[in-house]
């Protein structure tokens, strides 16, 4: 609406904002990544525009400006991965996260390789402004790399802990071959898809070393502690240690990217970083709506993982795993439009290392019989599968079937997520969404 | 217990070409030979690889994005005699989304170059100025018999199909080959091109057993019967699939 009464209703707000703006960017992370930012940038000093999950379009954020910004001296906008041309137009910010870019949703957004492109003509076009923004860019995405080389302004971050790699690129992995020369990359070390310490063995491509990174990381199943490096005042590198309720090396690059912005904002602005301040309200920031939220349920526990990509999921599945005993599994698949309508998805997710560990394992959602495909292909034993296509009935199966004391383990999509969280509020489990802490 | 028979699946460029799931339709072929004890070996090629003629009784080709696609098409084309040869020698082949695209004679990009395919069905492609996007039904048509395959599509390729190649099928809700004609996919002998992904086989279980037969018979040079599967999950997840079509999304 604001926007068709003024078109240019986000540019003239942005250019209000005594520091301008910050965005970040990507498939996977984004609202974890901009929670965490906010309560970086609060602490600092800065009084905040942001727009919340779920609105991360244009027209999310004209909305969160005209009701935020007259007393906010910086926006921090969480932009999706197909808005960020029109968003970066209209903002002109100052610092531009970009973290992963990973397969999700083809029926919306075509190929990854059409939003690199799209990405590149984006940093071109900030680049001839009178003072580009500073760029915080993940090392361990070749894309993203790709997209950084050759400029300058770039804070570059990464894991350089390599204890929790992964054998192999996982099957949904994407950048496979060089953006340069086109040769097949060579990853070293890989933590998440295609994340990892990379190189070209033709040409001089290679992971650029990061200035922010992760040297230690210990994951627990309920979340983790960090040691981070970054320069300190006199160029000299400084360690900090971090601790964090959110589980998953997933989750290290959320909290790499959010400090490396965050040190990047005040590397611009002058204004110091309060790094001990910063890490202390990491610890307190909790993991966002469906990312790893537990919910009490009597007796029981309900961990909602939000189901969006083959990656997302993969680093679900190991969350999952690293939790000892038996597990039982609730997941719901839809196919409406925000979750996206192709379900191929689903069959690029490595859910095998799951089979051995399930004592129950119920499917749900409209497109559950596609899962039990899934699962049957998959060569699981389907006398432990349910198939029940109504949420509330399959959430009342999956709860039957885990023993007091546990955690049923619920991987959504965005969609089937709603329609679990409603049944849980209306059996007064859990507060509505949208009066939930951000 | 060894299997008495077995199918060599020669899986072109799957690091590359496998997009919209395509690992799903390698995984039909695997269940559905073991359930029966058949086994199945894989060859995996990639670029710059040479298959060894005769040697391979399947072959499948999945989707890849634009830049990948470009890539194995340069590569392809040192393979095209010894694939020709095992399509005319009567081995199964599958090329699925981008596979029927490299499988015809010609790719025109959006930019007027012409790529060349392998031309193993006698079809063109060329760019159109949109996606087609969406639930994709048809009636196909096999060695005679007809039936309801449901999926999913999702590409920018414009294929025109020439004399010598029948379309698999004709579309019952969705776009096909070029949103125009109504036909979905090519057929040649034992070769078939599709656009149909969500992946394709498992929830048209027919399909892959006449692939797999196909396979088989240019095995053993006999026909080898495959046992009856109880394919209910198959049959629920079609027909979901089909009622979600059918709903203007
Ligand atoms: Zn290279």
């Amino acid at each position: 609406m604001l926007l068709k009464l003024r078109p240019n209703a986000v540019a003239e707000y942005a250019a209000g904002l005594p520091h301008g703006s910050m965005l970040v960017s990507a498939t996977n992370g984004k609202t974890t990544t901009t929670r965490l930012l906010a309560a970086a940038t609060r602490v600092a000093g800065y009084d905040l525009v942001t727009n919340t999950e779920g609105s991360n379009l244009e027209r999310g954020i004209a909305a969160a400006l005209l009701k935020g910004s007259r007393c906010a001296d910086l926006g921090l906008f969480e932009v999706d991965e197909a808005a960020l041309a029109s968003v970066a137009a209209s903002t002109r910010p100052q610092v531009v996260v970009l973290m992963n870019l990973f397969r999700d949703q083809l029926d919306r957004y075509g190929e990854l390789e059409t939003l690199v492109d799209k990405w590149r003509d984006v940093l071109d076009d900030l680049q001839a402004q009178s003072e580009p923004p500073t760029l915080v860019l993940n090392a361990d995405d070749p894309n993203i790399a790709a997209l950084g080389r050759g400029r300058r302004n770039v804070v570059w971050f990464g894991v350089d802990d390599k204890s929790h790699a992964i054998g192999n690129r996982e099957h949904a992995a994407d950048a496979t071959t060089c953006r340069h020369c086109g040769a097949p990359l060579n990853h070293r070390v890989v933590l998440v898809g295609h994340l990892g310490h990379w190189d070209c063995p033709n040409c001089d491509s290679t992971r650029p070393t990061p200035a922010v990174s992760a040297t230690k990381i210990d994951l627990t199943p309920h979340g983790q502690q960090m040691t981070l490096r970054y320069p300190g005042p006199a160029g000299s590198p400084v360690e900090l240690a971090i601790a964090s309720p959110l589980p998953g090396v997933h989750n290290s690059y959320n909290i790499v990217a959010a400090f490396a912005a965050s040190w990047a904002l005040a590397d611009r602005t002058s204004r110091p970083q309060q790094a001990p301040a910063v890490a202390r309200v990491m610890a307190e920031t909790k993991p966002a709506f469906g990312r790893g939220e537990v919910v009490d349920v009597d007796d029981k526990q309900i961990q909602l993982l939000l189901a969006k990509n083959p990656t997302g999921v993969n680093q679900n599945v190991r969350t999952i795993l690293s939790n000892p005993g038996e597990l039982n599994v609730l997941v719901l698949l839809n196919d409406r439009t925000a979750d996206g309508q192709d379900v191929s998805w689903i069959w690029d997710v490595d859910w095998e290392p799951l089979d051995s560990r399930l004592s129950s394992l119920t499917l749900s959602g409209d497109r559950a019989w596609d899962l039990a495909l899934r699962f049957r292909y998959g060569g699981f034993d389907m006398d432990n599968v349910t198939v029940s296509p109504d949420p509330t009935k399959a959430l009342d199966i999956a709860l039957a079937a885990t023993p007091a004391g546990n955690t049923l383990y619920a991987l959504p999509t965005y969609t089937a997520m709603l329609d679990l969280r409603g049944v849980l509020t209306q059996r007064g489990h859990t507060a509505a969404y949208w009066s939930t802490d951000r | 217990m060894s299997a008495t028979h077995t199918v060599r699946l020669c899986h072109l460029y799957p690091q590359l070409m496998n997009i919209y799931a395509d690992r799903g339709n390698i995984a039909v072929f695997r269940q559905r030979l073991a359930w029966r004890d058949i086994g199945l070996e894989i060859t995996e090629i990639g670029l710059g690889d040479v298959i060894e003629p005769v040697q391979h009784d399947l072959y499948y080709l999945g989707g890849g994005q634009d830049r990948d696609q470009n890539l194995v098409a340069k590569d392809l084309i040192a393979n095209a005699a010894t694939l020709q040869a095992a399509a005319n020698a009567g081995a199964a082949q599958l090329y699925v989304c981008g596979g029927i695209q490299l499988a015809g004679h010609s790719y025109v990009t959006a930019d007027g170059t012409e790529l060349a395919g392998l031309g193993i069905l006698d079809l063109t492609t060329e760019a159109g100025g949109s996606r087609l996007i969406g639930d994709l039904i048809i009636d196909a048509t096999v060695e005679g018999m007809s039936q309801r395959v449901v999926g999913y599509e999702n590409h920018v390729g414009r294929t025109h199909l020439g004399p010598n190649c029948e379309p698999l099928g004709q579309v019952v809700s969705g776009h096909g080959n070029d949103g125009e004609s109504g036909h979905e996919g090519a057929i040649l002998n034992h070769v078939i091109g599709t656009y149909l992904h969500g992946p394709l086989l498992p929830k048209n279980p027919w399909l892959a057993d006449i692939l797999l037969a196909w396979a088989l018979e240019h095995r053993y040079k006999k026909e080898v019967a495959l046992r009856p599967l109880d394919d209910l999950v198959e049959a629920r997840a079609h027909d979901i699939a089909s009622a979600r079509a059918s709903i203007k999304r």
